[in-house]
């Protein structure tokens, strides 16, 4: 059985003509937290949202290569993308509840994925409330409007609803960057618990986040991955130039 | 050495007697729509209590006779005929503005593409622009003629004609307002339907149109309560004929159909056909009154905060 959850071969993205990602090739392992790091307009958030086909919405956008996940090219004609996105959920970097209850808010992805049947629903939003570490804080209150939870709390309801779906992969867009310390302490900690289940890839702006809780990562500059190491190696012994100035603030 | 200029000491100059006048003047101006909307509720409340002093008003609520118009005792004074005219005109005004006005603001809103919205939305306007009377000749030229080809039973002056244009009249403030209420919802919840693996019609329905429910629905409040007021067209094209009927075959008189006809004719000053047209104004002005009471509940009870 394969190591790898995702595997990018040769992956290239166009915006119109601006060449936004260039021929990035990787495998993500299962089961583990795997950091995007790089300055602002690197391409770690455009790769991140190829993973999921999130780009797809965007006008002019072309995408050459492959991103296989089960032995499957998740961009060919033959995949929905709905049920690829059930697959590879994402968290993103404000935290976006609906403006519905905190059991609507969970329940929206299941429900939509055709799940009907109160009970389960039941059991399934329990779950995935306390797999986001946050049932204690909302058991009692399941119908309260999501917007009245704190920021953190919202974020954590975000991280519930997408594992609602239940998906092996989680993509996450800088979700703590909008958050305070204690927040983002909790989310992290969340995160190390999350990937015994789930493959997690996170963007981070952050390069301590990524050294405390990521096994592997990836340095993104101008479109071009750098380095793609274990991320003890990456951050203490670097093998490209551009990664030591990069992590050593240099530039950023 | 150079003279300090002296900030302290006002002096008085054209800038700053203009500066303490004009915020008094534009309270005269702001003043002058209350005293104008007071005035007018006061005179309908005057001549109404003068009608009721003749007219029992248990008579006024419950009669299905109206029979204003005529001499002496063949007068009756029963409103529920230009009750019914006037809901007809407007319930079949709802059944076709609603799904088109509400159609038209989803396709706008989330489906067109940018350049075929700015072919439609001038085409909206333009639709909200066209004088009432030219609509009410569209009315009897056109949709009536048609109708009948099909509806043989349909009278000449029918309800169903003017709800037809009373409907299509109203389509753009339905589709407008309602547009700008789902516009609004912002793209970080329709992303996040998206990344549960949404379909556009599953962020559509279950995420914009809910999040925009509390704009929607005072659109069409404003909307019927602007239909429930219409004169012109109900005036040529739904009839004189006060019945208390549902049939929309039939012809019927709205209420403001109604107090056209008593003005546009010759009512003695001061005689009760003529307090009675104050009267059907004051019944008029309570229905759109709490409409627009209640568009105004509803658009502050379920704001959304996003």
């Amino acid at each position: 059985m394969s190591q790898q959850a995702i595997s990018v071969d040769n992956l290239n993205l166009y915006y119109g003509q601006n060449h936004a990602l260039k021929n990035i090739s990787m495998d993500i392992d299962k089961n583990s937290v795997t950091a995007l790091i790089g300055p602002s307009g690197c391409g770690k958030s455009t790769f991140l949202r190829t993973l999921n086909r999130m780009n797809d919405m965007i006008p002019g956008v072309k995408i050459e290569g492959q991103i296989n996940i089960h032995n499957q090219n998740i961009y060919s004609d033959q995949v929905h993308v709905e049920m690829l996105r059930k697959n590879v959920g994402m968290v993103f970097q404000a935290p976006n509840p609906f403006p519905k209850s905190i059991y609507d808010n969970v329940a929206y992805g299941p429900r939509i994925h055709g799940l009907r049947d109160k009970k389960k629903l039941d059991e399934l939003i329990e779950k995935s409330l306390r797999g986001a570490a946050i049932w204690d804080e909302v058991k009692d209150r399941l119908k309260d409007k999501a917007t009245g939870l704190s920021g953190g709390q919202q974020q954590r309801l975000c991280i519930a609803r997408a594992l609602a779906v239940e998906p092996e992969v989680l993509l996450m867009d800088e979700p703590t960057s909008a958050l305070d310390p204690i927040s983002t302490a909790k989310i992290e900690e969340l995160i190390q618990e999350l990937k015994t289940s789930y493959t997690i890839v996170i963007v981070t702006h952050n390069m301590q986040q990524a050294a405390r809780i990521s096994d592997k990562t990836a340095f993104f500059l101008s479109g071009d991955l750098i380095e793609y190491n274990k991320t003890e190696q990456l951050f203490s012994t670097p093998k490209h130039k551009q990664t030591e100035d990069y992590i050593t603030g240099r530039f950023g | 050495m150079e003279q300090p200029r002296n900030m302290l000491q006002k002096k008085q100059s054209w800038r700053n007697t203009v500066e303490a006048f004009i915020p008094k003047f534009l309270l005269i101006c702001a003043l002058l729509s209350v005293f104008t909307t007071v005035g007018i509720i006061l005179t309908l409340l005057f001549e109404t209590a003068g009608f009721f002093e003749k007219v029992p008003f248990l008579d006024y609520i419950t009669g299905t006779t109206w029979t204003a118009l005529f001499s002496g005792d063949q007068q009756k004074f029963g409103v529920l005929p230009l009750i019914s005219g006037t809901l007809l005109v407007t319930v079949g005004a709802a059944v076709v503005a609603v799904p088109i006005g509400l159609g038209s603001a989803i396709y706008l809103s989330e489906y067109a593409p940018e350049r075929v919205r700015q072919i439609i939305k001038p085409i909206l306007e333009i639709l909200a622009g066209i004088p009432t009377i030219v609509y009410g000749f569209f009315a009897i030229t056109l949709v009536t003629p048609f109708l009948r080809s099909f509806i043989p039973q349909l009278n000449f002056f029918n309800a169903l004609s003017a709800s037809i244009v009373v409907g299509i009249m109203i389509i753009p403030m339905i589709a407008s307002l309602s547009e700008d209420a789902m516009r609004s919802v912002p793209k970080n919840i329709r992303e996040a339907a998206y990344g549960l693996g949404a379909t556009k019609l599953e962020v559509v329905l279950k995420i914009v149109v809910p999040a925009a429910l509390s704009g929607i629905v005072s659109s069409f409040v404003l909307a019927l309560s602007r239909a429930i007021g219409e004169t012109m067209i109900v005036t040529i094209a739904a009839g004189s004929n006060p019945t208390f009927t549902f049939d929309p075959t039939s012809t019927i008189q709205t209420m403001t159909g109604f107090m056209v006809q008593a003005a546009m004719g010759d009512i003695t000053y001061e005689s009760l056909s003529y307090k009675a047209i104050y009267a059907v104004g004051m019944t008029l002005f309570l229905f759109t009154f709490v409409m627009n009471m209640l568009a105004q509940y509803i658009s502050r009870r379920f704001k959304e905060e996003y």
